[in-house]
């Protein structure tokens, strides 16, 4: 049976059960009318019976489809011949690959022959014997459970109080899905990168100047382990940043103080939305923008002004990004000075200075470490912003502060290495998962460094 | 103290210069707003103006003899024999009788989109009695006649410079003094999946894959996160594991995007083994994504409930559970949906996870199911922007004003609901 | 009754100021019954009680009116500020004190929906006029607010903010000694000379508004305006204060606006009771305590209304 339908034929056993449970509730008091002879409401006798009836096999469900995979490609493997169980890790991980794909009708990338059909006809055979197996045991629990809740109904019987711890659980476990997330990006990127790092030292990867991991194609060539040292890409995703901060904080911050201090409710109230709208725009439209008329306005610009400018320059996925992001800069600004108490305005205002030096003077280093932190957010943002420098930036690692020379980042070289089917144990592949812990400790520590600064700073005035 | 007339006439000198200086400041702060209003601006007429285009595609109207003898030998309709190609060239050469070479009929061909067969044959599917009778058909031409027709290519350049011949132009414009050049709505955008040709290829596919990652996104996410909120504003003691879970979401949400691609990438499809390219995965990741953004707005909007309505509730003996469900709930509920279509839009804009996990497959098919093989919309642009061919570049601005104008319809849905919803304490 | 009177109305951007016509009910606003404090109505007279001119002015207010949009807040007010005198502006919460005293360096300026209408002159000039700077203006008329606050800077910082703005120091020595004398001049220096690079919140409350007085005289104004200083104080740091504005008062005209009859008892020589909007009354401090003519006066400082 599908598992779609095991799951939906659940769906109908526990609202059955909501309703065996209620009437039985009802029953066992003496009819409708006696509801008040129950300690809960009929209600929750009927939720009683239905997570008895959905919980248990919902968890065998869900343990068998984690474990199913592994035991069956266990027991393909042992009815192989000897020599081919007996082949290298990633050969064999290939010809399982390939088994699969011949049961389920995939491209196969081997020849056929007859162990092989067998091999996947037994695939086959395994996971349809699983499949009924686990249908009959699941249907079986939600049955038992479901008769066994039944049977415990009774007046006394506390079923709100279970119903709600166990929606209590539920809840816990909802507000924890976050944390396992952070934890299982830190262990999926480690693990790789650990891998990675067997292979290549840390030293080189940190400290390196080439980068060139286009070597690594195939396990047996000569020095596939390429170069991968990672200076160039640091350095590339430094420039980009830096520009994009050039153009992100002073437009930011002075937008903020107009919008604040300057403007009118009304433009206020016009221009604040149109900033958002360029919040919203999706990073691949900037990217677009940024390749098709920013790039080669940036030539143009750039080369009527005696430069050399590449067709993927520094300075054009510098300028989008730095666009991209003003509307973040102007918002966390706006925040921090309206945080500042307006009894230093008035004070400020009241000793006679202009609202300039009222703004200069007094509310933006009262506001700075809140300024400061945004900033360090925008920062983090720039930093880990993928679509514009995959499609403006280019792919050359050149270790250059020149604005108008074509420079690679963290990012595009993590979506490089990944997009398209490559081994995945190989040092290319495992790069990238390297340059991701990279990316996220370091977003991860200007992260913390900027929402703390932001919180204290607004503890400290509130 | 010194004289306070001495004071003033100190004041009243520096005044100019200070003056000059609020002007100045003033006058940043206005240029500031205006570089983002400009950039706005500029984006959004540059788009229009590259991609309004592609929504409109030369069609060639030619009289298509559906003679029975190619197309249904046996008297019925042979789709492995039928030769529609055929046909539809004959039709094309019959406005040329002068045309006889092999060289010359080649050329005339590349007039024509590879899709210009497919369509006849979808017609006379649709429609077998058409078959014996001679249709005019409008058919799809090839993009270099497309990009001719909107202005797009020069024909007063030198020949070598550009993909039409003088020959081919001059029998455009001889069908075009025929009307049998139009320029017509581009159906196939809205229809058809992903192409080699830019004439055929359509947004469909990418639609269908962001909507089926939408569904498990939202699927996911919202009650994930409405849980998770709940439990944090009502339930959690305060301690240094509710802190931990505090500041893990707040970090979470700024937690570059592409890092999320990394997880999906190694838990989802080499740990668990689900299928790449799958708008399953695509979904999985992007809830993940955006729970962090919905915690946060549906934290805010059961913050706002006031504490009043929780003791007028646990006054009358309802349980802590109660009063959450029953009250609290239902009030934050719009701030909630609120939350959930904004986290809903940015994960319709996201795509470089989406790069990680192979939903950057070129996908002729459009997906018909969550496992089936797709790509999402911003990734069908980052596609198209990426291919050479100049009639892909206006497709590419086309499918951005398609994506944005869903992404302002969620942000208006947004808008509406905070307004209409909204309660004032 | 109906007068329509050309009247002045200043749009509070940048000074600017535009005439418009202010169609007002004369009999209604100006003669309206007030309930006291027993719910009996009380006639609000139509003429301030008491005298509002004085013998030596110096800074003139002629039917003042201001609105926060449709509210309006002051009404009618005329007061004359005498040179050098300490003059108390009384009355409950939300009479219009405070509003009418932030008109006298147009404080009001900053709130978007604030209207002022009528005359107001500084030594003969009109601080509206369009020409006339605000930040000229409020290097002359100074202001001390009702919670001490202090800017996030060192002590010194805090008081030579005025004088490096506005320029009135030549050199680092001059600024000194401003800084200087304005601390000692606020009764501060004794306590803080050793510690000017200390942060200005640093100090204790009482402290911190004297930082605040002695930052407004570093600018050397000639009108120094008080918020309800000591509102936020304790008794003792009160007492300073108000000793302080004994002092003062040799050389600045000092307006204060005060929740305590006491307080403007002992530091005012006039006094000025506000009521919904309106100027009730004004005279000389000890007759309005001893011998107060209107009835909402004597409610008043008897405690029966605020």
């Amino acid at each position: 049976m599908h598992s779609t339908t095991l799951i939906l034929l659940m769906g109908f056993m526990s609202i059955a059960a909501f309703y065996l449970g209620r009437s039985r509730s009802l029953a066992v008091v003496g009819g409708p009318g006696r509801g008040k002879g129950l300690h809960s409401l009929p209600g929750y006798h009927g939720y009683f019976v239905s997570i008895w009836c959905v919980l248990p096999p919902l968890a065998l469900l869900s343990g068998w489809m984690l474990v199913e995979p592994g035991i069956i490609t266990a027991m393909v493997v042992k009815s192989l011949p000897a020599s081919q169980q007996e082949l290298p890790a990633g050969e064999l991980n290939l010809l399982i690959n390939n088994i699969r794909n011949l049961a389920t009708g995939d491209v196969v990338s081997a020849a056929i022959n007859a162990d092989f059909q067998r091999a996947a006809d037994l695939y086959n055979e395994y996971n349809a014997t699983s499949r009924r197996l686990l249908s009959v045991l699941v249907l079986g629990l939600a049955a038992l459970g479901g008769a066994l809740a039944w049977r415990r109904i009774h007046p006394d019987l506390r079923a709100r109080n279970k119903v709600e711890t166990v929606i209590r659980w539920a809840l816990i476990v909802a507000s924890s899905i976050a944390v396992f997330t952070t934890i299982g990006i830190v262990l999926s990127v480690l693990f790789e990168a650990i891998v990675f790092f067997q292979k290549v030292p840390v030293s080189e990867f940190l400290f390196g100047t080439t980068w060139s991991p286009q070597t690594a194609i195939r396990a047996d060539q000569v020095g596939s382990s390429g170069s991968f040292g990672a200076v160039p890409l640091f350095a590339g995703t430094m420039l980009i940043t830096a520009i994009a901060m050039i153009v992100a904080v002073p437009v930011g911050l002075m937008t903020a103080i107009f919008l604040a201090e300057y403007s009118s409710a009304r433009v206020r109230g016009i221009a604040k939305p149109l900033l958002e709208i360029l919040a919203g725009i999706p990073t691949v439209v900037y990217g677009f923008f940024a390749a098709l008329t920013v790039a080669p306005w940036v030539r143009r610009v750039g080369e009527s002004a005696g430069f050399e400018v590449a067709s993927e320059s520094a300075l054009a996925a510098g300028l989008v990004m730095g666009i991209m992001i003003i509307p973040l800069v102007s918002s966390l600004t706006d925040d921090a000075i309206n945080a500042v108490p307006s009894a230093m305005r008035d004070g400020a205002l009241g000793l006679g200075s202009t609202r300039s030096e009222t703004m200069t003077k007094v509310i933006l280093p009262a506001a700075l470490p809140g300024i400061v932190g945004g900033i360090l957010l925008a920062v983090s943002r720039a930093i880990g912003e993928t679509m514009i420098v995959v499609m403006a930036a280019g792919l050359a690692a050149n270790l250059t502060a020149n604005p108008f020379s074509a420079v690679t980042t963290v990012t595009v070289q993590i979506v490089t290495l990944l997009v398209g089917d490559q081994e995945f144990d190989s040092a290319k592949t495992l790069a990238a998962f390297a340059l991701g812990l990279m990316l996220f400790i370091v977003t991860l520590i200007l992260n913390i460094i900027g929402l703390y600064t932001v919180r204290k700073y607004r503890e400290q005035y509130e | 103290m010194p004289n306070q007339m001495t004071s003033r006439a100190r004041v009243e000198a520096g005044l100019s210069r200070r003056k000059r200086k609020e002007k100045i400041f003033r006058a940043s702060g206005l240029l500031a707003t205006a570089i983002g209003i400009l950039f706005l601006g500029i984006f959004f007429s540059t788009l229009v103006a590259k991609g309004a285009s592609a929504f409109v595609q030369t069609y060639l109207l030619l009289d298509v003899e559906l003679t029975a003898e190619t197309i249904a030998p046996g008297g019925e309709l042979d789709l492995e024999y039928a030769d529609f190609d055929g046909l539809v060239r004959t039709a094309l050469r019959n406005n040329f009788p002068e045309l006889s070479g092999r060289n010359d009929r080649r050329e005339l061909n590349r007039l024509l989109s590879v899709g210009a067969g497919f369509q006849v044959r979808d017609l006379v599917v649709a429609n077998p009695d058409l078959i014996g009778t001679t249709q005019e058909i409008w058919v799809p031409a090839a993009s270099n006649v497309d990009m001719l027709m909107k202005g797009n290519i020069d024909a007063t350049v030198d020949e070598s410079l550009r993909n039409l011949s003088d020959r081919q132009i001059r029998w455009i414009d001889t069908l075009d003094q025929a009307g049998r050049v139009d320029l017509r709505l581009n159906k196939a955008l809205f229809t058809n999946g992903d192409s080699r040709e830019p004439e055929l290829a359509g947004i469909r596919g990418a639609m269908m894959g962001s909507f089926f990652m939408l569904v498990v996104t939202i699927a996911l996410a919202f009650p994930v996160g409405v849980a998770a909120a709940i439990y944090l504003e009502e339930f959690a003691p305060k301690n240094r594991w509710s802190d931990l879970v505090e500041v893990n979401i707040n970090n979470l949400a700024a937690v570059p995007s592409i890092v999320f691609g990394l997880l999906g990438l190694a838990v989802f499809i080499n740990w668990m083994g689900l299928p790449r390219s799958a708008p399953l995965v695509g979904g999985l990741v992007l809830a993940l994504l955006t729970l962090p953004v919905i915690i946060i707005a549906s934290r805010a909007a059961i913050k706002a409930v006031p504490p009043s309505i929780r003791e007028a509730a646990l006054g009358l003996g309802a349980s802590k559970m109660q009063v959450v469900f029953h009250h609290v709930m239902p009030l934050a509920m719009p701030g909630m949906l609120t939350g959930a279509i904004i986290g809903m839009s940015r994960a319709l804009g996201e795509s470089a996870p989406l790069l990680m996990i192979g939903m950057i497959a070129f996908i002729v098919d459009v997906p018909g199911g969550f496992t089936d093989p797709a790509t999402a919309l911003p990734v069908q642009i980052y596609l198209w922007a990426d291919s050479p061919e100049r009639a892909f570049a206006e497709r590419t601005s086309a499918a951005i004003i398609v994506l944005l104008a869903f992404l302002l319809l969620m942000n208006l849905a947004a808008v509406i609901l905070r307004r209409r919803m909204e309660r004032r304490w | 009754m109906v007068v329509a009177s050309r009247k002045a109305a200043y749009h509070h951007k940048d000074g600017e100021m535009t005439e418009t016509l202010v169609k007002k009910n004369m009999s209604a606003s100006r003669t309206s019954a007030v309930p006291n404090y027993r719910g009996q109505q009380v006639e609000l007279g139509r003429e301030t009680v008491g005298n509002v001119r004085c013998a030596n002015p110096f800074m003139v207010a002629e039917n003042v009116n201001v609105f926060y949009g449709d509210n309006h807040a002051i009404k009618d007010v005329t007061l004359e500020i005498g040179k050098k005198e300490v003059i108390a502006l009384i009355g409950p919460s939300g009479c219009g004190k405070s509003t009418f005293l932030r008109c006298l360096n147009r404080m009001n300026d900053s709130i978007e929906s604030a209207r002022v209408t009528g005359n107001i002159s500084l030594d003969g000039g009109d601080i509206y006029d369009k020409t006339l700077d605000p930040v000229v203006l409020r290097a002359r008329v100074g202001m001390v607010f009702q919670k001490p606050n202090p800017f996030p800077k060192s002590i010194y910082d805090n008081v030579a903010y005025g004088p490096r703005i506005h320029g009135l120091a030549g050199d680092r020595a001059e600024l000194d000694d401003i800084v200087h004398r304005s601390l000692e001049r606020a009764g501060l220096l004794k306590e803080v000379k050793d510690r000017l690079d200390d942060p200005g919140t640093s100090l204790s409350g009482g402290q911190q508004q004297r930082l605040c007085i002695a930052r407004t005289i570093a600018v050397n104004p000639e009108v120094i305006l008080m918020d309800e200083p000591c509102s936020a104080l304790d008794p003792i740091a009160t007492a300073r204060i108000e000793d302080l504005m004994d002092e003062l008062c040799e050389d600045y005209a000092i307006v204060i606006v005060t929740h305590s009859m006491q307080q403007a008892a002992r530091v005012s020589r006039r006094v000025a009771y506000f009521h919904l909007g309106y100027l009730v009354e004004v005279d000389d401090t000890d007759k309005v305590f001893t011998n107060p003519h209107h009835k909402l006066t004597e409610d008043y400082i008897t405690g029966r209304i605020g």
